[in-house]
């Protein structure tokens, strides 16, 4: 049985592997196959991950993961500032400080549980926003955002005698890391997050984890002390969001406070929500999602729409770009909520219970007996 | 058995981890040699060219961002010879046709930047990957600007700023492919100076309100180095977030700090919030020291003017620009734009509308849309007839030098729209300074980068 399990699991790493990797060449055709928007597929998939493993296995809801992501980023910036342009200490750096970061406050809230839980992450995240956006400016630059400038002292790369022309860009031992190489290097890092993701949940730790979700007190009652695990999971799940917010950086060096605002910790719960909360590609499924329509949507306005609806009459026309221009452009956020409702109502297990569904539908009609049946009109 | 199992299966996860590597290794090659065909970024090579604007249509500073949007639209209709071609008539020198640039129809894609950095940012990116823009313009806020000329500069893109007046955005966060139209915060304290002497004299006391980020940190210290130059003496400096919405917290403090001045380096909704509240205070019917308590907002523009109403009546600022100024190049926005439009265009409006016919012209007169050849073209460029007399596009900043306005609220307006009186309008000889003052280095035009 255990063989049959991880061969299975195998082919899912496997398949998941090849699907991202394959990216930039299947989703050309749906107007995504560009670099920008490929790599915060990466980026956003390794937050979901990340987030998945303390919601999915443990049921502790967060509301303030994007401060994890935030630091990451104002770490890795300060690295490139610092340090050196390059990628692999900023990611070290982000990864240490956000853990230790989600290690504190960590401590702090899992002292509660349920929504408790989820008031103080959200306090807590919204304290740390507010102390990037106005208190701690010198260290943050608070609204202009965080940004890599010539004469930023970089200490290594004066000591390794490299002198800089031109704009400093983040770099991977020489390589530059805009466009697709960008993109392949996020991506290897969802591959690798996956594939940690997949042991952890397939692991006697991550049983732990599921047993702390499916009744934490009877754990406690057989004489285990959850919370060390828990906050394990806090702490774990608070370094993918670093690596996340690390990689954002990397890929565009300005590290602005809104992306930990609440919004954006509230993104990474719709994500982890609309994909199927527990499973492992769910949450990748449910920020792809999420960022390809925000990527459509918001870049729709009016004039498009107008020429969209031009086959009708003119009136007619008119109401249908008055009535459609509220759920596009900067009104996207409507149409997510609209798709949130209908998801969480007719397939609570999210898009992952979709296919689970299908599939089962396949599978039904797939045997021998599927075209006699189709021939019967009534059942 | 199972051991043995579970160590085969790992060992296959590695073996395909490598071959991933591998794969990662070789692909980026694969995907990125069509990039070498193009000897720099979104070489136009089709009957159009696309420019990308990034306007705020959300957050504090949407309204400049509509208002933006409407002047881009005309300054793109009339490229393609539509409309009454505007300011193409009076723009001396023009090397415009009227018939695209360069013979290209000129199309536009747009992206909401919500008045946040990051998010214009993204956005700027997103116009450059996937819609191919040559250019960016456009932006309401400082900060947004400085974000996205440093990833202009990244990616070989031309930035034409829209209204910033941070100093940084061509001081120390200049850049080579950035270029600036509207004047500065270091300008308008140079202007403001002398009339706030006059009108108020040389012996007062200012709390400032600063909006926090590197526009209202850039104001706050200019305005502050000008009254105290004057006499005055600063009593606090106060930095309110972006977007706050409530300013009571701030202002009260303000009652008993044994001020008399308040000077808001406040822009947008939160200047029209922040002046709205001041009033409801009671803050312009006080005694302080023996004088009357006034309000200065360094900044400010007909949108805003309109949108604090009675308030706005008989306070100081400057504006770069006025739809009332009696020239040929402001007579011919102001018709165009208001036969497009129904109302006359804001200083955003018209910064934007002059930012997209001098990259235009800038291009034609290059010869091509290669981005170091039209930088050359617009660096040193002294151009006249848009509405602020003669102009120069200085090559040590990218920034426009020419006369700038100082305004007052109208005591008694005749349309909803006649909301300002020009009180003086300072020319550039006064308002010049030396580019060197604020540090920074514009880096080098060449090796091109080239985006994916």
């Amino acid at each position: 049985m255990a063989n049959f399990m991880s061969r299975n699991d195998l082919f899912l790493f496997l398949g998941f592997t090849i699907v991202v990797l394959a990216m930039p060449i299947w989703l050309a055709p749906f107007g995504a196959g560009y670099p920008d928007l490929l790599q915060r597929f990466m980026i956003y998939g390794i937050f979901a991950v990340g987030f998945n493993i303390l919601f999915g296995l443990t049921g502790y809801l967060s509301f303030g993961h994007a401060a994890f992501f935030g630091v990451g980023s104002y770490a890795a910036v300060w690295s490139f500032k610092l340090l050196t342009l390059d990628a692999i200490p900023a990611m070290i750096f982000a990864v240490v400080i956000s853990g230790l970061f989600a290690l504190i406050i960590g401590f702090l809230s899992l002292r509660r549980s349920g929504i408790y839980f989820s008031i103080l992450t959200l306090a807590f995240a919204q304290m740390s926003y507010n102390l990037a956006y106005s208190v701690l400016t010198p260290i943050t630059n608070g609204e202009t955002g965080l940004q890599l400038t010539l004469s930023d002292a970089r200490v290594l790369d004066a000591a390794m005698g490299q002198t800089l022309v031109g704009q400093p860009v983040p770099t991977l031992l020489g390589q530059q890391l805009s466009g697709y190489a960008g993109f392949y290097l996020c991506a290897g890092f969802l591959i690798l997050s996956f594939f940690i993701a997949q042991r952890v949940s397939g692991s006697p730790f991550g049983m732990m984890l599921k047993s702390i979700k499916s009744n934490q007190t009877r754990m406690q009652f057989t004489g285990f002390n959850t919370r060390p695990y828990a906050l394990s999971a806090f702490v774990i799940s608070g370094m993918y969001a670093g690596l996340a917010g690390a990689l954002l950086a990397v890929t565009d060096p300005l590290a602005g406070a809104e992306r930990m605002q609440w919004t954006a910790s509230g993104e990474v719960v719709l994500m982890t929500i609309l994909g199927g909360v527990g499973t492992l590609v769910g949450p990748v499924i449910g920020a792809w999602l999420i960022k390809y329509f925000e990527n459509i949507l918001s870049a729709l306005n009016d004039q498009i729409l107008a020429n969209f609806w031009s086959f009708l009459p003119e009136g007619a026309a008119d109401l249908m770009v008055q009535v459609t221009g509220k759920f596009v452009g900067d009104g996207w956020f409507l149409t997510l909520g609209l798709v949130f409702v209908l998801v969480v109502v007719f397939l609570p297990g999210g898009v992952m219970e979709g296919v689970r569904r299908i599939a089962a539908t396949l599978k039904r009609s797939g045997t021998p007996d599927s075209k006699s049946r189709q021939t019967q009109p009534a059942e | 058995m199972t051991l043995l199992k579970r160590g085969l299966s790992r060992r296959r996860v590695l073996q395909t981890g490598m071959a991933g590597i591998i794969g990662t290794g070789v692909a980026p090659m694969i995907f990125t040699k069509g990039a070498w065909a193009q000897e720099f970024c979104n070489n136009p090579t089709g009957d159009t060219v696309t420019i990308g604007l990034n306007l705020p249509l959300t957050g504090a500073y949407a309204e400049e961002g509509a208002d933006e949007l409407k002047a881009y639209e005309l300054a793109i209709a009339h490229l393609n010879g539509e409309g009454d071609g505007g300011l193409m008539n009076v723009l001396t020198p023009s090397a415009l046709t009227g018939n695209g640039i360069l013979g290209k129809k000129v199309g536009y894609v747009s992206s909401d930047s919500q008045t946040k950095s990051d998010v214009a940012r993204a956005g700027a990116t997103r116009m450059i990957e996937r819609d191919g823009a040559i250019m960016i313009t456009g932006g309401s806020s400082s900060g947004e600007a400085v974000a996205v000329q440093s990833l202009c500069q990244e990616m070989g893109v031309i930035f034409m700023a829209g209204l910033t007046h941070s100093n940084d955005t061509t001081g120390k966060d200049k850049r080579r492919y950035g270029f600036r139209h509207f004047f500065n915060a270091y300008q308008s304290g140079t202007a403001l100076g002398p009339v706030l002497s006059n009108a108020y004299g040389n012996d007062r006391r200012a709390y400032h309100l600063t909006a926090d980020y590197t526009w209202g940190w850039t104001q706050e210290e200019s305005i502050k180095n000008t009254t105290e130059a004057l006499g005055w003496e600063t009593v606090e400096a106060v930095r309110t977030p972006l977007g706050a919405g409530d300013f009571s917290q701030f202002l009260t403090p303000v009652l008993n700090s044994g001020a008399d001045v308040l000077i808001l380096n406040h822009y947008g909704n939160d200047m029209v919030n922040s002046l709205t509240q001041a009033v409801q205070f009671g803050m312009r019917d006080r005694q302080a020291n023996g004088k009357d308590f006034q309000i200065v907002v360094p900044l400010f523009s007909e949108l805003m003017a309109k949108g604090a109403g009675e308030n706005i009546k008989g306070i100081y600022g400057t504006s770069n620009w006025h739809w009332n100024l009696q020239d040929a190049g402001s007579v011919a926005f102001t018709k165009s734009f208001g036969a497009a439009y129904g109302s006359p265009p804001s200083q955003a409006a018209h910064t934007c509308y002059v930012q997209t016919l001098l990259y235009a012209d800038a291009v034609e007169r290059a010869g091509t849309f290669y981005p170091p050849e039209v930088i050359k073209a617009m660096e040193g460029h002294e151009f006249d007839g848009m509405g602020n007399g003669r102009t120069l596009y200085r090559a040590e900043d990218h920034q426009c030098m020419k006369s700038v306005l100082v305004v007052q609220g109208n005591d008694a307006p005749t349309s909803e729209y006649d909301v300002l009186n020009v009180v003086q309008e300072v020319d550039r000889e006064t308002v010049n300074y030396d580019p060197s003052i604020f540090g920074g280095e514009l880096g080098p035009a060449e090796p091109v980068p080239v985006c994916a």
